[in-house]
């Protein structure tokens, strides 16, 4: 209850948490708000906003950049949450292994973190795309598969910093099995900075998304907000509306969520609430 | 030096560097003769020996470098090229050339019937896979003086005079290349021709310089001095030259689609679809005829029914290109619009699904079909859209799937799809263009641009084999026409546009579009004022 009161007193953290609400509604209420297809023709190509029943204008097809948008945010924000879901869970096994275990354990799993840690993200996430093809599920995986290391890092550090405190030794003791030591008692207190870190890979998942579906490399059937820039930004002399919307949404939602991250670290982290910053 | 006399400095080298290659129209007002056109090649070839490469770039350019024995009208009719009169033999196995006399190549030596005989029974049989489809019919060739060159073929071949432009037979010095390997030889670089300009000089990356040939063998050709071709790949770039009249000249997709009508409206510009007749590029879905329920007709006819193609032209297209009717373009020699017309009509193609049982279930989805998107940008992505959107409206789900450009080729050619979208060119007449696609027997797996969706009819096959060989005009249009009701009939893919390109240029330029090839054409008689 502490951590809430004390998150309701951060203004940015706040203000991070209202745009996502409101992205997430839109989200839920898409169907409702337009309920035709996003793909569909429904009117002149090349409308601008506020004209011929479009609020934010028309593409060079004819649809509807508002209801493209509305439906978008459905999809980046299922890419970045389901993608960063995959990559705490992975992060965190790899981290915890790592660092409960030690010793050879822990040289062979940095090894491999290292590895993908050399490789640029964003280059590694384009090469698995156009080697498995772009469909939803490989999006996902690609950025998973990038989005890891730096989680199972942290979890490691934490694990490490944990593992040799009095009450894991206590538990171990007592006869609790390393699972039941892991659950109960090392991750619970190495949470937060878990959250913290997720929170922002939602964020860096959402421009990878973005990002790729502007290169041409998203699933070919999703209405994305990078596909829409990407389409968007030959005709950008004749129609700015068709990439500014787009760009302006992914923005708003990446911001949001770094708000929302920065202000859960300061909540969360026991150094700083005590600090007394807020 | 300091900075300020570094920028007088280098200013004073960017102003000599533009005396060197002039940018814009340098020849004063009311002069006919000289001058300068800049013009635009985008990519840039690889090679400009158009005997080697025929890439796009590389035979627009090697049009003025390269010469063939005839050129031909925008309504395809042959005109004379290097040969002055040709006649046919009443057996039409015979054919006879004069060239001009005094022909030369840009190094000099004369062209002779043995140069038109070497390109066309050793070079092009090797390097050029159009050409061979034409001159593997030849029996013998032979010269019975400099100017004279006979093709004897083993039987008629209706299309034969239809393959003497220069981007099919381009003509080729023996001196230089007989005997040796022709991809490799090193005068490729010079890229030597009979053409009414020469290469002096090619700046990779930046321009291709053209100049003219002073022993042109036709009297006051070439009017232009010189032509640059200036490599700008970026595509808001080339619109801006164009605008700005630092360039007079763009063909093809140097100027995208969407960015037609703005420039159209410019004063100093004119703009033509003219001059791609020759080539006539096709679009269509293709869909394939293996799998079901696509290898029920009915079904490629609601397909047919509801995509609408006026809305897909003025959409995807800007406006610009024609409905197609059929497998043959209106462009192209025996068209018959008098077929079966297939309008945009949803209730049609609903009621030919549901005739063929193709029952609509939970949500109106009656089937999925998998649509394999073409990677060669972005207008194919909104075809593909376009078509996913209207066979949506009549319950076919349409999912679309992405590749990169050998995928596609892959599994097009393997015949690993359900549907895509293709273009091809017709050149100029339907035995040489139109009825590959639709034979049985260039159903041929592993290659590319063959009846790749497996459409097989034998009726259609003797009628279109019997059209190749006849010889009088009038009983190929008869057979054409037939194959032509026969094919629309069964629908074997789904013809939506025939495509048009845009080719601005400076409306002091004259005779820029003067043949069905347009851009492609020499430039001899082109002229400023």
């Amino acid at each position: 209850m502490d951590t809430i009161r004390a998150f309701s007193r951060h203004p940015s953290g706040m203000i991070g948490l209202a745009i996502l609400l409101v992205v997430l509604v839109l989200a839920v209420l898409a169907p409702v708000l337009y309920p035709e297809d996003p793909w569909e023709m429904v009117g002149r190509p090349f409308a601008p906003p506020l004209t011929d029943g479009f609020l934010l204008g028309s593409d060079t097809l004819g649809r509807d950049v508002a209801a493209g948008i509305i439906h978008g945010t459905r999809v980046s924000l299922t890419i970045g949450v389901t993608s960063t879901l995959a990559a705490v869970l992975i992060g965190v096994l790899i981290g915890a292994m790592a660092g409960y275990w030690g010793g050879r354990v822990d040289d062979f799993l940095m090894r491999v973190t290292e590895l993908f840690q050399t490789i640029p993200g964003f280059i590694l996430a384009i090469l698995l795309v156009a080697t498995l093809g772009p469909s939803l599920v490989n999006v996902i995986v690609a950025i998973s598969v990038v989005s890891w290391p730096p989680l199972a890092r942290l979890t490691r550090a934490e694990f490490l910093r944990l593992r040799g405190r009095e009450f894991v030794q206590a538990a171990a003791c007592q006869g609790e099995t390393p699972l039941q030591v892991v659950l109960r008692h090392i991750l619970p207190n190495a949470i937060s900075p878990i959250i913290v870190t997720g929170s922002l890979t939602i964020a860096s998942a959402i421009l990878i998304e973005s990002a790729l579906s502007f290169m041409g490399l998203g699933d070919p059937n999703a209405m994305s907000w990078g596909f829409m820039v990407g389409a968007a930004r030959t005709v950008i002399r004749q129609a700015w509306w068709m990439s500014v919307f787009p760009g302006i949404a992914i923005l708003l939602t990446v911001l949001a969520i770094n708000l929302l991250g920065e202000g859960l670290n300061d909540t969360l982290n026991p150094r700083n609430a005590r600090s007394g910053r807020h | 030096m300091n900075r300020r006399e570094f920028a007088k400095l280098a200013a004073a080298a960017g102003v000599a560097g533009a005396a060197e290659i002039p940018w814009g129209i340098t020849r004063a007002v009311g002069q006919t003769r000289g001058g300068t056109l800049n013009a635009i090649i985008q990519p840039e070839p690889p090679v400009l020996v158009t005997a080697i490469n025929q890439q796009q770039p590389t035979l627009t350019l090697g049009g003025k470098i390269y010469e063939g024995l005839l050129r031909y009208s925008t309504d395809l009719k042959p005109m004379p090229g290097l040969a002055q009169s040709w006649t046919i033999s009443p057996d039409a196995r015979t054919y006879t050339f004069k060239l001009f006399p005094n022909i030369t190549f840009h190094d000099g030596k004369p062209c002779t019937a043995e140069d038109v005989i070497f390109t066309c029974t050793k070079m092009l049989m090797e390097t050029h896979p159009r050409a061979r489809g034409t001159f593997q019919r030849v029996e013998k060739a032979e010269a019975p003086d400099p100017l004279t060159v006979v093709f004897t073929l083993k039987e008629p071949f209706a299309p034969f005079l239809s393959s003497f432009d220069c981007t099919t037979t381009p003509i080729q010095p023996k001196h230089i290349y007989d005997g040796t390997d022709y991809r490799n030889n090193p005068a490729n670089a010079r890229a030597i021709g009979t053409g009414p300009f020469k290469l002096k000089e090619w700046v990779r990356g930046s321009h291709i310089h053209l100049a003219k040939h002073e022993g042109y063998y036709r009297q006051g050709e070439p009017h232009l001095d010189e032509i640059i071709y200036r490599i700008i790949p970026d595509a808001a770039s080339r619109s801006v030259a164009l605008e700005k009249g630092t360039v007079q000249l763009t063909q093809w997709t140097d100027v995208e689609f969407f960015d037609v009508t703005r420039l159209k409206g410019l004063p100093h510009l004119e703009m033509t679809t003219q001059g791609y007749e020759l080539f006539a590029p096709h679009l269509w879905v293709e869909l394939n005829n293996r799998v079901a329920p696509m290898n029920d007709k009915r079904f490629r006819q609601a397909v047919a029914h509801a995509i609408d193609k006026t809305a897909m032209k003025n959409r995807v297209f800007f406006g610009l290109g024609k409905e197609a009717t059929g497998p043959i373009s209106s462009k192209t020699r025996f068209y018959d619009g008098n077929v079966k017309k297939y309008e945009y009509s949803l209730e049609k193609a609903r009621a030919l699904l549901d005739d063929m049982g193709l029952k609509a279930g939970p949500g109106g989805k009656r089937v999925t079909i998998k649509f394999l998107v073409v990677p060669f940008g972005e207008i194919w992505q909104r075809i593909a859209e376009f078509v996913r959107q209207s066979l949506g409206r009549v319950g076919i789900e349409v999912v679309l799937e992405g590749t990169d450009v050998a995928g596609w080729g892959q599994k097009v050619s393997n015949w690993e799809y359900e549907m895509t979208s293709n273009l091809l060119y017709q050149l100029g007449d339907p035995a040489l263009g139109v009825s590959r696609t639709y034979v049985t027997s260039n159903i041929r797996k592993g290659v590319l641009f063959s009846n790749t969706q497996g459409y097989s009819n034998p009726e259609a096959d003797k009628l279109w084999e019997a059209a190749a060989v006849a010889t009088d005009d009038a009983k190929r249009q008869e057979l054409y026409s037939q194959v032509q009701k026969i094919v629309v009939e069964d629908m074997p893919v789904v013809w939506l546009i025939e495509q048009d390109y845009p080719t601005f240029y400076d409306k002091k330029l004259k005779n820029v579009i003067t043949s069905g090839i347009g851009v492609h054409e020499t430039f001899g008689a082109v002229r400023f004022g």
